[in-house]
C-alpha cells in the first residue's frame, strides 16, 4: 500500500462522499448510492482491474453491505472500499459483475450468505445453500432453528432471478430461463470421480460438445465463517487447514499472519524460515497431487501413482515434524506449534536430492506424451483479461501471462530475500497451466534449498497472552496459497473473537470461470479443463 | 507338430461305434460347448488376475496378495461376490432390451471366441470363411453396448453408447484392411489354414514392411475395438462414471466386465494367430536343427506365450496412455488408419504380385 | 456353524471390538444351520469379503487419504478392495470420506439407495461420525449414521492409511461374521420389491414425474 496517499487523494476527488476510516488497514466508506459510480470510475479511469476480494459484512445498526478490495495490476496499488446499506430488510447493492467478471459469483455468494440483492445481476440465485433455505445464515440475527436437515431431494431450479432497476428507482424482480425445454442437459456430480469433490455442474450438451456450463456449490459448505465468529482467535486457526486441505500450511500461514499484523506482533526469522520451507514443501505435496489428479482424469494411471509415490515422501517430512499428513494444524499466533525435527534439515535435502530427477520421470512419461499434448495444448484458452478480472490467481493465472503471484506482489515471510523465478506463460491453455505448476515445483526446491542450510537460532514461538483480544479494526493479508491468491479479512471489533472472518477462497474464480472457457469444448476437455484449473471444492465451499 | 485331431476323431469313431452318427454329433457338441464355456471363464479368470497384477507392477504396488499364493484366488472372491449380488431392476427403462444386452455382449465374445484355433486340430469353428465369421460375430457386441446404453434410461449411458457405436464401427474397418492385407499374403480365410502357411516363417516376417505396418493398425484398431486403452471413452470412468454400463450391477455388470477381458485375449489371439503364426513354432528355413527342438513344445503353449504377449502389450500400452478424446479418436482412424491401411494393402499386392515376400 | 472370523496375518487378539463380533457369531450360532448351506455360506462370505468394492466418494480432506491407500505405499488391492467403482451400482461400499453437509445429505441417502445389496457404510473421519469441529455448525449433518444405517466407524481427522485399512479389515470380519442366506440376502421378489418401491415414491410429495436427469 505504498502509493496509498495519492490513491487516497484521488479518491476523494471522484467522490467526495468517500469518507476515509483509519482503523485496521483502513478502507473507505461509501454511501451504497454513490458506490456504482466510483467503482467506474475507479475501474475504467484508475485501472483498478482485479477485484481481490468482495466481502459481505453485517454491521448490525449500520446495516449490511460488502467489503471490496481492489488492486491496479499495472502499478501495484491497493484500496479497500465498503458500501453499505442501511435498510436490513432490503438491502441492496449495485451489482459490478459487468466490471469485475470475478464479482459474479462472488455476489452471489453475499446474497446467499447476507440477502443483499445486487441490482443488475443477470443470475442471482443462491451460490451454497439450497434454494428452499430459509433466511440468511451470516447475518448476525439467524436463528439456527430455521433450517432442519431437509431430506427431501433438492428441486433443479431451471430460473435464474434478476434485479432490474426500474426509473422510479425502485427494482422489479425478472427471471430467465437457465436452460431451454429442449436442451440436452447432463449433470455431472456431486458424487463425480472427475468433479474433485462435490462440485456439481450442469451441461447442457449438442453431441460431446458443451453449449452452456452452470456451476453448483456448496456440497461441502460448512459454515466456516460463521463457526469462526463464535470461536477466539487461536480456536479460528484449526479451521484454515479443512478449507484447503492441500494448501493446510499457507492456509494457516494467512491466518496468523493477519492476526499477528493485527496485534502488531513480529515474529522472528527463525519462524519465517521455517514457515517459508514448510510452505513451499506444502506446494510441492499439492502440485505432485495436481498432476497425479490431472493424469488420473484423463485416464493415465501410472502417472498417478507416480505422483502419489513422490507426495509421500514429502509427507514423511512434514509429519515427522509436524505429527500430521494432511492436518498439520502446524502455525500458531507468534509461531509454529513445536520446533523442526533433529533430522528436517537431512531430510529435506534428500528429499531435494531425490525430486529432482523425478521431475524428468514425469516429463518422460506424461508432458511429453502425445496424446496428453493433443489433448492439453489450445483447450480451454483462459485470456489474460478475462484471468485478471475472474481474479483466477496461482497456477491458473499465471498461465494465462498474468504475474500474479503474492510472493512477489506483495512479499511476506523470507519470500523477498529469496532468489526464485515466478513462472508466467503465455498461452493459457491447459498445456501451460499444467507446466505451471511442474516448473513451481522446480522453483519451490530452489526456494528450499536456499533456505535450508541457513535456519537462523532463535526461539520458534513467542509467548502470547492466551485470550487474545485485537483492537478494532480491519485487516487483510494473503498468501500465495497452492493454487492462488489464499486472502484472510479479519474484522474485529475488539473482542476475543472476530467479529467477521472471510477467507478469499482460491479455487472460487477458478470455478466462476469455467463456464467461459469451456463453452464449445468438449466433456473430455471439461475433465482436462477442470484438472488444470486446479480446484479444491472444500476451499470454494468454505 | 502333435495334432490333436488324432484324438478328437478317436472320440468320434468310438461314439459312432455304438450310437447313431446324429446322436453322437450332438454329444460331441454338448461336450464341446462345455468345454468352450469353460475355456472362456478360465480364459477370464486368468485376464482378470493378469491385469490386475500386470496393472499393479507398472505402478509400483504389489496387487492382490491376500486371497491364495499371490493373491491368485482373489477372482474367484470377486465372482462368488458377483453372483451375489442384487441384480437392481431400474423403473423407466427398457426392462426386456436392459437385461438382455449383457447376453448379447457375451454371446458375440463367445461365438469369437470359439474361432479361435488353440492348437492342431483343436479348432471349434474353423471353415473357408473363418476369418469373415470372426468378423461378423465380433462386430455383435455393439448392438449389446448400444442396447444397454440406450435401455438404461441414463444420460451418461447413452453418450457411452454413442461413444462406443461410432468408434467400434470405425475401427472395425480397420481391423478389416489389416486382416485383408495378410489375407492377400495367405489367399485363404480359414483359420487352420493361414496358420498352416506360417510353417515356414511368420507373417510378420514373411510379409516383412506392409504386414508390420498391418500388425501395428490391427494392435491399435483392435485396441479400440474392445474399447480399452486409450480408447476407453465408452466407460471413461473419469467422464462419464462408467459409460454404457452405469445402470448395472451384480452379475449383469460382471458379464459385460468379462466379456471386456475376453475380448481382450480375443483380439491379442487373433493377432497372435494371424501374424504371429498362431500354433505355429518359431521355424527358421534351414536350421533343421533348431526347428526341431523348437517343435518339442507343445502348440497350445506356442499359441498362449504369443497371445498373452500382445496381451502383455495392450495392457502396458492401457496402464501408461491417457484417454484419447472422441474427435481425436475418429481423427485418428479415419484421417490416418484408413488411408495407411488402404495403401499398404495396396502395398501388399505389388509385394504378393511381384513376389518379394520371402 | 461359523467359526470365530480370522483375518489373514492379523491375530485376533489384535483386533478391537472383539465382543461385536462375538456377539454376532452368538446370535448366528443359535438357531444352527444346514451343514450344506452352512459351507456355502461360508464360501460365500469369505468371497464377499474379500473382494469388497469401494465406491469413489469423497468430500473433502478424508478423501485424499483415500486416495492415498489406494496408492502405492498403502495399496489396498492387496485385501481385494481393487476396484473403486465411480458407479454405486456396482459398488459394495461406500466410504463416507468427508464431512457430509445440509445439501449433500440428499445425496448421500440417494447414492445409497442406488446402490445393490449386499452394500456397507464406512463413516470415515471426524466429520462424517458426529459432524467433527463443524458440529456447531448451520449446514452440517452430525453423522452420518442419522441419515444411512453405518458399519464401521473410523475415527480420526483425518483418519491414518492404517487406520482406515485396520478399519476395511474390521468390515470384513463383519461380512465374515453374517450370513448370506437366509440372513443379509432377504430375498425378497421382484413383485414385492417393487410394490414397495411405488409405496415410496407414492409417499413423496404428489408425486411428480421422477426425477430421471438422475445423480450420476
Amino acid at each position: 500500500m505504498e502509493n496509498n496517499t495519492t490513491i487516497k487523494e484521488r479518491i476523494a476527488a471522484i467522490e467526495p462522499s468517500a469518507v476515509w476510516s483509519d482503523a485496521g488497514d483502513g478502507m473507505f466508506k461509501v454511501p451504497a448510492a454513490s458506490f456504482r459510480h466510483l467503482a467506474e470510475h475507479l475501474r475504467n479511469e484508475e485501472g483498478f482491474d482485479f477485484l481481490r476480494s468482495l466481502t459481505g459484512v453485517d454491521e448490525g445498526e449500520e446495516g449490511l453491505g460488502c467489503i471490496y478490495h481492489l488492486e491496479n495490476t499495472a502499478t501495484g496499488e491497493n484500496t479497500v472500499i465498503s458500501a453499505l446499506d442501511p435498510d436490513r430488510e432490503n438491502a441492496s447493492l449495485p451489482s459490478v459483475h459487468d466490471l469485475w467478471k470475478g464479482a459474479g459469483f462472488n455476489e452471489r455468494e453475499a446474497y446467499d450468505f447476507f440477502g443483499i440483492k445486487f441490482i443488475g445481476h443477470p443470475d442471482l440465485r443462491r451460490l451454497y445453500l439450497r434454494d428452499d433455505w430459509k433466511g440468511y445464515p451470516l447475518r448476525k440475527d439467524y436463528d439456527m432453528s430455521l433450517n432442519p436437515l431437509n431430506m427431501q431431494n433438492e428441486e433443479a431450479n431451471d430460473d435464474s432471478p434478476s434485479y432490474v432497476m426500474t426509473k422510479d428507482g425502485s427494482y422489479i424482480l425478472k427471471r430467465h430461463p437457465l436452460f431451454e425445454d429442449q436442451e440436452y442437459v447432463i449433470n455431472i456430480g456431486p458424487q463425480h470421480p472427475a468433479t474433485h469433490g462435490v462440485l456439481r455442474f450442469r451441461v447442457s450438451l449438442e453431441g460431446e460438445i458443451i453449449k452452456k456450463l452452470d456451476v453448483h456449490c456448496g456440497y461441502i459448505h460448512r459454515g466456516i465463517e460463521k463457526l469462526c465468529e463464535t470461536m477466539t482467535y487461536p480456536q479460528t486457526l484449526g479451521f484454515t487447514d479443512r478449507l484447503d486441505y492441500l494448501g493446510a500450511m499457507q492456509n494457516r500461514h494467512a491466518l496468523c499472519m493477519c492476526i499477528e499484523k493485527a496485534m502488531g506482533l513480529e515474529v522472528s526469522d527463525r519462524i519465517k524460515y521455517i514457515r517459508t520451507i514448510m510452505d513451499e514443501l506444502q506446494r510441492i505435496d499439492s502440485h505432485l497431487l495436481f498432476i497425479a489428479c490431472l493424469s488420473q482424469d484423463m485416464g493415465a494411471l501410472e502417472v498417478f501413482f507416480l505422483g502419489f509415490r513422490d507426495r509421500e515422501k514429502v509427507l514423511d517430512i512434514l509429519e515427522q515434524t509436524t505429527g500430521g499428513r494432511l492436518i498439520q494444524a502446524y502455525n500458531r499466533i507468534g509461531g509454529v506449534q513445536a520446533d523442526i525435527h533433529p533430522d528436517f534439515v537431512k531430510k529435506v535435502k534428500e528429499f531435494i536430492k531425490y525430486m529432482r530427477p523425478k521431475l524428468q520421470e514425469y516429463h518422460d512419461i506424461f508432458t511429453g506424451n502425445v496424446i496428453v499434448q493433443h489433448r492439453l495444448i489450445g483447450t480451454g484458452v483462459l485470456s489474460r483479461e478475462d484471468a485478471i478480472s475472474f481474479g483466477a490467481t496461482g497456477g491458473t493465472g499465471r498461465a494465462s501471462g498474468w504475474a500474479c503471484d503474492v510472493r512477489k506482489r506483495h512479499p511476506y515471510a523470507m519470500y523477498d530475500k529469496v532468489d526464485f523465478k515466478e513462472i508466467v506463460l503465455e498461452k493459457g491453455d491447459c498445456f501451460d497451466r499444467y507446466m505451471v505448476r511442474v516448473k513451481e515445483i522446480e522453483e519451490s526446491l530452489n526456494i528450499i534449498e536456499q533456505l535450508i542450510d541457513n535456519i537462523p537460532e532463535g526461539e520458534y514461538l513467542i509467548k502470547t497472552k492466551p485470550v487474545i483480544k485485537l483492537p478494532e479494526g480491519s485487516w487483510y493479508s494473503a498468501v500465495e496459497g497452492s493454487r492462488g491468491e489464499f486472502g484472510v479479512y479479519l474484522e474485529s471489533r475488539g473482542d476475543k473473537s472476530p467479529y467477521r472472518l472471510k477467507f478469499r477462497s482460491t479455487g472460487l474464480p477458478l470455478v466462476s470461470c469455467i463456464d467461459t472457457i469451456s463453452r464449445g469444448a468438449k466433456i473430455a476437455d471439461l475433465i482436462a479443463i477442470g484438472g488444470t484449473l486446479d480446484y479444491v471444492v472444500p476451499d470454494i465451499d468454505r | 507338430m502333435f495334432d490333436f485331431g488324432i484324438w478328437t476323431s478317436w472320440i468320434h469313431s468310438q461314439l459312432t461305434a455304438v450310437m447313431p452318427e446324429g446322436l453322437a454329433i450332438f454329444l460331441e457338441c454338448v461336450a464341446i460347448g462345455i468345454c468352450l464355456l469353460l475355456l472362456y471363464v478360465i480364459i477370464a479368470i486368468i485376464m482378470i488376475y493378469m491385469e490386475r497384477k500386470v496393472c499393479a507392477a507398472f505402478q509400483c504396488r504389489l496387487g492382490p496378495t491376500r486371497v491364495g499364493p499371490w493373491g491368485s484366488v482373489q477372482v474367484f472372491c470377486d465372482v462368488f461376490k458377483m453372483l451375489t449380488k442384487e441384480i437392481i431392476t431400474i423403473r423407466h427403462s427398457d426392462k426386456f432390451l436392459y437385461n438382455l444386452a449383457p447376453y448379447l455382449v457375451i454371446l458375440a465374445s463367445v461365438m469369437a471366441f470359439a474361432c479361435i484355433p488353440v492348437s492342431r486340430g483343436l479348432e471349434i469353428l474353423d471353415f473357408n470363411v473363418g476369418v469373415l465369421f470372426f468378423m461378423a460375430a465380433s462386430s455383435i457386441g455393439v448392438v449389446g453396448i448400444l442396447l444397454a446404453g440406450w435401455s438404461s434410461n441414463n444420460k451418461f449411458s447413452l453418450i457411452g453408447a454413442m461413444r462406443s457405436g461410432a468408434q467400434m464401427i470405425s475401427y472395425e474397418l480397420s481391423i478389416g484392411l489389416s486382416i485383408l492385407t495378410i489375407i492377400v499374403l495367405t489367399d485363404t480365410m480359414q483359420f487352420s489354414e493361414i496358420v498352416m502357411r506360417q510353417a515356414d516363417g511368420w507373417f510378420i516376417f514373411k510379409g516383412h514392411i506392409p504386414a508390420v505396418i498391418a500388425f501395428i493398425i490391427y494392435l491399435i484398431a483392435g485396441n479400440a475395438e474392445v474399447n480399452r486403452g486409450p480408447f476407453d471413452l465408452p466407460e471413461a470412468e473419469s467422464e462419464l462414471t462408467a459409460g454404457y454400463h452405469t445402470e448395472y450391477s451384480g452379475m449383469h455388470f460382471g458379464l459385460f466386465y468379462v466379456a471386456e477381458f475376453v475380448n481382450l485375449f480375443i483380439v491379442s489371439s487373433i493377432a497372435a494367430t494371424i501374424f504371429l503364426g498362431g500354433w505355429m513354432p518359431l521355424h527358421i528355413p534351414g536350421l533343421d536343427g533348431f526347428n526341431a527342438v523348437m517343435d518339442a513344445i507343445p502348440g497350445f503353449i506356442w499359441f498362449f506365450a504369443k497371445a498373452f504377449f500382445v496381451v502383455w502389450l495392450l495392457m502396458w500400452i492401457k496402464w501408461t496412455f491417457p484417454r484419447l478424446r472422441i474427435d481425436q479418436i475418429l481423427t485418428l482412424e479415419w484421417k490416418y488408419l484408413v488411408p495407411i491401411g488402404l495403401v499398404n494393402l495396396l502395398l501388399m499386392v505389388v509385394v504378393v504380385v511381384f513376389k518379394l515376400h520371402f | 456353524m461359523k467359526r470365530n472370523v480370522n483375518i489373514k496375518s492379523m491375530k485376533y487378539e489384535d483386533f478391537n471390538d472383539n465382543e461385536y463380533i462375538e456377539q454376532m457369531l452368538k446370535e448366528l450360532r443359535e438357531n444352527g444351520t444346514n451343514v450344506i448351506v452352512g459351507c456355502l455360506d461360508d464360501v460365500i462370505e469369505w468371497g464377499r469379503s474379500n473382494s469388497l468394492w469401494p465406491l469413489t466418494f469423497a468430500t473433502s480432506c478424508c478423501g485424499i487419504e483415500f486416495m492415498a491407500i489406494g496408492a502405492a505405499r498403502y495399496d489396498f488391492a492387496r485385501f481385494g478392495f481393487e476396484v473403486a467403482r465411480a458407479s454405486p451400482r456396482q459398488a459394495d461400499f461406500i466410504m463416507v470420506a468427508g464431512t457430509i453437509t445440509n445439501k449433500m445429505a440428499p445425496v448421500l441417502k440417494r447414492l445409497y439407495d442406488q446402490m445393490a445389496d449386499p452394500k456397507y457404510v464406512v463413516a470415515t473421519g471426524g466429520c462424517a461420525i458426529s459432524g467433527g469441529p463443524f458440529q456447531k455448525s448451520y449446514h452440517v449433518v452430525n453423522g452420518v449414521d442419522k441419515i444411512i444405517p453405518v458399519d464401521v466407524y473410523i475415527p480420526g481427522c483425518p483418519p491414518r492409511p492404517e487406520a482406515m485399512l485396520y478399519g476395511l479389515m474390521q468390515l470384513q470380519r463383519k461380512v465374515k461374521a453374517q450370513r448370506f442366506l437366509g440372513g443379509i440376502n432377504k430375498g425378497i421378489s421382484e413383485k414385492e420389491y417393487e410394490k414397495k418401491m411405488r409405496e415410496d415414491t407414492n409417499k413423496m410429495e404428489d408425486n411428480k414425474d421422477y426425477d430421471e436427469s438422475g445423480l450420476a
